[in-house]
């Protein structure tokens, strides 16, 4: 008397132990918070020494990515990430390490086929939607403005 | 000769020895409950190797080497080498095993190849086909993320129903011997799938197969549960043991706490950070070669039902939303030649 796969799926379903949400929104809470305010302590420091808001947001962003391609390269990002979970994948430093990640891991695949390939295999589908959904919404924008 | 018993099932009646064996882990392995009894632990898990693979295979070959050596044994006399392990093409076993020149076949049976390849190491050798049989499999964990799952540095959070590929490798030598552990039994599983689609999940997509598995055996053999000192899976973690006992409870049998998982067995799951628990095809085949035949061997375990589970899906499959399904070979290992109170 086996069960159906119904029946199956509800036992399997019960048995695994939930996620820990009240903790994981904690931390993607915090983490992600403490990423947005270096952000804006990056970008209030690049007004205060001259540079106008949209060149400050410029060197901001380098300024994340570059914090975040270098912890992953060091093996730190991952760690972080673990506990932080959408804290460190939402901002733009879960972007950076999406591609550094993968870049570091198939280099032993060689820099056409390996990096170069390999490099958008996660960031790739947050390109492509992400520009199509910008097109849309520009043609919205063109066509009802 | 070996004699069908059953639908399933294969009396070994030559009773074949498993005469030497060899496990190898890594740092994590040799942290947690049962490092203290693998032959080889290397607490760099690239093994001296420039690339994961590389590193799987050196592992496969330190295993072979260990077992061999243990038993003093050279590669010409082993007849037969049975060998796989999970990345594509099996690539881990092959190029382990391309500088030995012992005839190679090689398995694909995912987790489940340890039983898998010992079981027919064991059937070549009690048909006297071979002499004497390799039985080999490993994992990486590295080499199975980068294959299964995502890059090693990528920030991402691992469900609590996922498992920690062990990283090590295990190996068997087989033949004819008047020393434990005895092969007396193998039952060959069917591939079962009750339609679990979480690849993070794969305990409870194997759990349908052990269960079948165990009792097929059980009803082949007109045994029961009681008869054995443990019945041992291959890495079904948390998830998929709890799920294993209820699947069986539901065809009235009863495991009563002779129940034990080599993937909750290998880790320390509080301490390490590894969800459900072990996995891999090195999980199974490290716990056994390290832990369990040498407690056959010397009798503190009299009768072991080794049951290795494999979810036999790939990237492919899952991405095309197929299910996963399950496999279970069974071994029964056994520190006598014949069944208590019958001679």
């Amino acid at each position: 008397m086996s069960p159906t796969p119904r029946e199956y799926n509800k036992m399997s379903e019960k048995a695994a132990p939930n996620s820990k949400l009240w903790k994981n929104v904690g931390m993607a809470f915090l983490v992600g918070g403490l990423i947005c305010t270096i952000g804006q302590g990056i970008l209030s420091w690049t007004q205060w020494l001259g540079l106008s808001q949209e060149e400050g947001g410029a060197v901001t962003s380098i300024a994340l990515i570059f914090l975040s391609a270098l912890l992953t390269g060091l093996n730190r990002y991952d760690d972080l990430a673990k506990h932080a979970g959408a804290g460190t994948l939402v901002p733009i430093t879960g972007f950076a390490n999406s591609m550094v990640s993968p870049a570091l891991e198939f280099k032993r695949e060689g820099l056409i086929l390996g990096v170069g390939a390999k490099m958008f295999s996660i960031a790739g589908p947050v390109i492509l939607y992400g520009i199509s959904a910008s097109v849309l919404y520009g043609l919205i924008i063109a066509l009802f403005h | 000769m070996a004699v069908k018993t059953g639908n399933y099932t294969y009396l070994l009646e030559n009773t074949p020895s498993v005469l030497s064996f060899g496990a190898v882990g890594s740092k994590k392995e040799s942290e947690g409950p049962l490092g203290q009894y693998f032959d080889v632990i290397n607490p760099d898990s690239t093994f001296g190797e420039n690339s994961w693979e590389k590193a799987e295979s050196k592992m496969v070959q330190i295993s072979v080497e260990k077992a061999l050596s243990k038993g003093h044994f050279e590669p010409e006399q082993i007849d037969m080498a049975f060998a796989g392990d999970l990345l594509n093409q099996c690539i881990g076993s092959v190029y382990g095993l391309r500088d030995l020149g012992i005839p190679f076949v090689g398995l694909y049976g995912a987790c489940s190849t340890m039983a898998e390849s010992l079981a027919l190491a064991a059937l070549f050798v009690d048909t006297a086909i071979a002499k004497r049989a390799l039985a080999v499999t490993s994992s990486h964990f590295c080499s199975a993320e980068r294959q299964f799952r995502f890059p090693l540095e990528y920030g991402g959070q691992r469900p609590p129903t996922s498992q920690w590929t062990v990283t090590g490798s295990g190996a068997c030598v087989v033949g004819e011997s008047d020393t434990a552990p005895y092969v007396r039994a193998v039952t060959i599983g069917c591939i079962e799938d009750l339609g679990i689609k979480d690849a993070n999940n794969m305990g409870a997509a194997m759990a349908p197969a052990a269960a079948k598995t165990i009792a097929r055996y059980l009803a082949d053999t007109r045994t029961r549960p009681e008869d054995y000192d443990l019945i041992l899976t291959g890495d079904l973690g948390q998830v998929g043991s709890a799920l294993l006992e209820q699947l069986l409870e539901q065809e009235k049998i009863h495991l009563q706490g002779r129940h034990q998982d080599c993937g909750l067995l290998i880790y320390d799951r509080q301490q390490q950070d590894v969800h459900a628990g072990g996995s891999g095809c090195g999980c199974a085949a490290s716990v056994l070669c390290s832990f369990i035949l040498p407690k056959i061997r010397k009798g503190t375990l009299g009768d072991v039902l080794f049951v290795a589970t494999g979810a036999l899906m790939s990237p492919t499959s899952s991405m095309q939303g197929e299910s996963i399904p399950g496999v279970a070979h069974l071994v029964h290992l056994s520190s006598s030649r014949r069944r208590k109170g019958v001679e």
